[in-house]
C-alpha cells in the first residue's frame, strides 16, 4: 500500500509558510536592487550603508548595554529565586511561583503600559535604566523557570556528600552546585538576552527620549522608509538570535548527572 | 560491657519524629570501636534516618549521639569525623574518579602535592589506578561504588557509615563487593555502621548486629546469637526461616526445661526462658533445619518432641532438601542436608507418614509477636 503523502505536503506547506517570509527577507538583503521585487545581482552594499548608519550603531550600543547587564542581574536573581522555591515548600512559595510566572503569560502590552504607569508614578525619568528595570522583569521570570526546571531533576545527594566530606557552605556552592547548574543558569541567561535584544512592546513604553534600541530603531527605519537595510540588519539580528537559541538548547540537552 | 574507651558511637535515647510519626523511637545503642554493626530491617524501620542522625544530615528531636565520648549531636555535618557512603554512591559527576577522591582533602585546604599521594594510595588500595582520570559515567556500577569507599576514606574518618551500599549492584557483584568491604576493614581497621535490609549480607560482614523494627531496635547481638536465641517472634521471622506455633505455658519443671501445650498437638518439651510464666501465651519458633525427619520412630531420650505426619511437598535444593509435612492443622517446613546415613536408607517420599523430631533445646519460646508485624512472620518460603 501507498503512504499518504498528505502529511509531507502539510508540514512542507506549513514551514513554507513560516519561513517564507524570512527567506524573503534574508535574499533582499543581498539584493542589489531597492525594491524587493525585482532581482538586481548580489551585492552587500545594505550591509555597508547599515555600517555607516551612526543611530543603528548608537541603538546597538543601547541594546547591548541592556542585554548584557538585565541578562546578568536576571541570571543572578532568577537562579535565586528558583532555589527558593524549589527548597521551600509553603502556602506563601505558591504565591511566590505565580509572581514569578505571571510574566510569562502576561500580554507584553500589559506589561508595558503598568511599567510606564509606575515610573510615571514614582517620577522615574525615563531613560535606558528603566528599560533595564523592565527588562529584567520579564527575564528573571525565564531564568526562574529554566533553572527550576533542572533542580527539579538535581539530585542532592553531591550536596550531602561534599558536606559530609567536609565542605563549608560556601564551599559546596562554588565547587558543587554551581558547577552542575551551570548550563542551566547560562541556558536560562542566553533565554534572557535573545528576549531582551529584540523585545519592542514593552520597551516601547519605557523608552525615554534617546534611548532607542535597536527594535525600535528599526521601527522608526521602517516609517522613513529604508527597507533594504533593515533587511540587513534584521539578517543579523536572525543569525545572533539563531546561535543564542541554539546554544541555550545545547545546554539544556546536555546531561549532567551520570 | 565495652569500657567507654572501646566505645567508637553511642546512641542515647534518640528520637526523630516527621509529623507526630516517629520515624525512629527512643533508640538507643553502643558501636564498639573497630566493629562492623549492621542495622538491620525491613524497609521503612527507620535505618536510614538513624545513620543520617549520626552523619548529621538530620537533628535528633531527643537523646544525644556521641563519637568517641564526645557529644557530636549538634555538629553539622562537615565537622563530624564520619564519612558515609551514599546508596546512589553520590560521586561529582563534574569531577574525574582522582578529583572525586581528592575532594575530602581539597576542601580541607590540604597542598597538592599531599593530595596527589594520598589519592594514589587510595586508588591503589581500590584497585582504580587506570582510571584515575574517568568520569563517574564512564565507569561501572562496582567501580563507583569502590570510588565512593576511597572518597570517604581518604578523609580517614573514625567511623563509615554505609547505606545500603550493594543494593544497587547485581547478585555476583554484590557478593564481590561483600568479600571486598570485608577486606578493606580488615586493612584500615575503623568502625563501619552498615546499614542494610538484606540479612545475608549482615550475616557475613557483621560483628554485631541490630534488628530494627518500627523505629526501635528489637535486639542487638552477635550473628549467630539473633539467629540461634532470637528474643522476639519478630527477630526470628525476619532472620532466616521459622515454624511458629501458639501454644500455652503448662508447667516450669526445672532451671532449664519447661513444658507448653500447642493448640491441636499436645505437650511439647521446651528450653526455659525466664521472663516467661505459666499460663502464659507464647510462641514456639522452630528453625526447619532443627528437625530430624524419618519413616522410622525416632529412639526415645525424654528431650526430644516427636510428631507424626504426611509429608505433602518436597523440594530438592542442592545442598539440602525441604520438606513440607503436614501434621493435623499445621504445615511444617522441614531441611535435612543429605547425610550419608540418609541416602542409604530408602528417601522418604511424597505423602509418606513420617515422623519430625526435634531436641528441647532447639525450640524457642517467645512472646506472641503484636498483631501489626504479622504480615512479616509469614512461613518460610517454598
Ligand atoms: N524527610 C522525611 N519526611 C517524612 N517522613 C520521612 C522522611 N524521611 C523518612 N521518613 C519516614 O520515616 C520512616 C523511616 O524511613 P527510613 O528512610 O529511615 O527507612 P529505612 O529503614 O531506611 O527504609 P529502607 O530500607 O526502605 O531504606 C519511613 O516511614 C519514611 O516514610
Ligand atoms: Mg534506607
Amino acid at each position: 500500500m501507498k503512504r499518504s503523502r498528505i502529511p509531507l505536503y502539510t508540514t512542507l506547506v506549513c514551514l513554507l509558510f513560516f519561513y517564507l517570509p524570512i527567506i524573503i527577507l534574508i535574499v533582499n538583503s543581498f539584493n542589489k536592487s531597492r525594491f524587493g521585487s525585482v532581482w538586481g545581482g548580489f551585492s552587500l552594499r545594505w550591509y555597508q550603508k547599515l555600517m555607516e548608519n551612526r543611530d543603528v550603531w548608537f541603538a546597538l550600543k543601547n541594546t547591548a548595554i541592556i542585554a548584557v547587564s538585565a541578562t546578568i542581574v536576571s541570571m543572578v536573581l532568577g537562579t535565586l529565586a528558583a532555589f527558593a522555591l524549589h527548597r521551600y515548600r509553603s502556602r506563601l512559595q505558591n504565591a511566590h511561583y505565580t509572581l514569578v510566572y505571571t510574566p510569562l503569560v502576561v500580554p507584553d502590552i500589559l506589561m508595558g503600559m503598568s511599567l510606564l504607569l509606575l515610573f510615571v508614578q514614582v517620577k522615574v525619568q525615563l531613560s535606558l535604566f528603566t528599560i533595564f528595570l523592565a527588562h529584567v522583569t520579564f527575564c528573571i521570570s525565564y531564568v526562574a523557570m529554566v533553572v527550576l526546571a533542572r533542580l527539579q531533576d538535581f539530585d542532592f545527594s553531591v550536596v550531602e556528600a561534599a558536606r559530609d566530606l567536609g565542605a563549608s557552605t560556601r564551599q559546596v556552592v562554588t565547587g558543587v552546585l554551581l558547577p552542575l547548574l551551570a548550563p542551566g543558569i547560562l541556558a536560562g541567561g542566553l533565554l534572557a538576552f535573545t528576549l531582551s535584544i529584540d523585545d519592542f512592546v514593552i520597551t516601547f513604553f519605557v523608552a525615554g527620549p534617546g534611548s532607542t534600541t535597536l527594535p525600535i530603531q528599526i521601527y522608526s527605519m521602517i516609517k522613513h522608509g529604508s527597507p533594504p537595510v533593515i533587511n540587513a540588519l534584521s539578517t543579523i539580528l536572525l543569525a545572533v538570535t539563531f546561535v543564542m537559541v541554539w546554544l541555550s538548547q545545547r545546554l539544556t540537552e546536555e546531561k549532567t548527572t551520570s | 560491657m565495652p569500657s567507654t574507651m572501646d566505645t567508637s558511637i553511642q546512641i542515647e535515647g534518640v528520637t526523630k519524629r516527621f509529623g507526630s510519626f516517629a520515624a525512629v523511637d527512643n533508640v538507643s545503642a553502643s558501636i564498639a570501636r573497630g566493629e562492623v554493626f549492621s542495622l538491620l530491617g525491613p524497609s521503612g524501620c527507620g535505618k536510614t534516618t538513624l545513620l543520617r542522625m549520626i552523619a548529621g544530615f538530620e537533628q535528633p528531636d531527643e537523646g544525644r549521639i556521641l563519637l568517641d565520648g564526645e557529644d557530636i549531636t549538634d555538629l553539622p555535618p562537615n565537622r563530624r569525623k564520619v564519612n558515609t557512603i551514599f546508596q546512589n554512591y553520590a560521586l561529582f559527576p563534574h569531577m574525574t574518579v582522582r578529583d572525586n577522591i581528592g575532594y575530602g582533602l581539597k576542601v580541607a585546604g590540604r597542598a597538592g602535592a599531599e593530595i596527589r599521594s594520598e589519592v594514589d594510595r587510595m586508588l591503589d588500595l581500590i584497585q582504580m589506578g587506570d582510571h584515575a582520570g574517568k568520569k563517574p559515567s564512564q565507569i561501572s556500577g562496582g567501580q563507583k561504588q569502590r570510588v565512593a569507599i576511597a572518597r570517604a576514606l581518604i578523609n580517614k574518618p573514625r567511623v563509615l557509615l554505609l547505606d545500603e551500599p550493594l543494593a544497587a549492584l547485581d547478585l555476583k557483584l554484590r557478593q564481590r563487593m561483600l568479600i571486598e568491604l570485608d577486606n578493606i576493614h580488615d586493612e584500615v581497621g575503623i568502625t563501619f555502621l552498615y546499614v542494610t535490609h538484606d540479612q545475608g549480607e549482615a550475616m557475613s560482614l557483621s560483628d554485631t548486629i541490630a534488628v530494627m523494627n518500627k523505629g526501635k531496635i528489637e535486639q542487638t547481638g552477635r550473628p549467630e546469637q539473633i539467629y540461634e536465641a532470637p528474643r522476639s517472634s519478630f527477630v526470628a521471622a525476619f532472620i532466616g526461616d521459622t515454624n511458629f506455633f501458639e501454644g500455652k505455658v503448662t508447667a516450669v519443671l526445672d532451671d532449664e526445661y519447661s513444658r507448653m501445650t500447642i493448640e491441636d498437638l499436645g505437650e511439647v518439651l521446651v528450653f526455659n526462658d525466664k521472663r516467661i510464666q505459666v499460663g502464659s501465651p507464647v510462641h514456639l519458633s522452630l528453625r526447619p533445619e532443627k528437625f530430624r525427619i524419618s519413616r522410622e520412630s525416632p529412639p526415645e531420650n525424654g528431650r526430644t518432641n516427636r510428631l507424626e505426619g504426611v509429608v505433602e511437598d518436597i523440594v530438592y535444593l542442592g545442598s539440602h532438601t525441604r520438606y513440607w509435612v503436614n501434621v493435623k492443622d499445621y504445615r511444617i517446613a522441614v531441611t535435612q542436608q543429605h547425610g550419608r546415613f540418609l541416602l542409604d536408607e530408602k528417601p522418604v517420599a511424597w505423602n509418606d507418614r513420617v515422623f519430625v523430631w526435634w531436641h528441647a533445646d532447639d525450640g524457642f519460646m517467645l512472646e506472641q509477636y503484636r498483631e501489626d508485624d504479622e504480615e512479616l512472620l509469614t512461613s518460610p518460603g517454598e
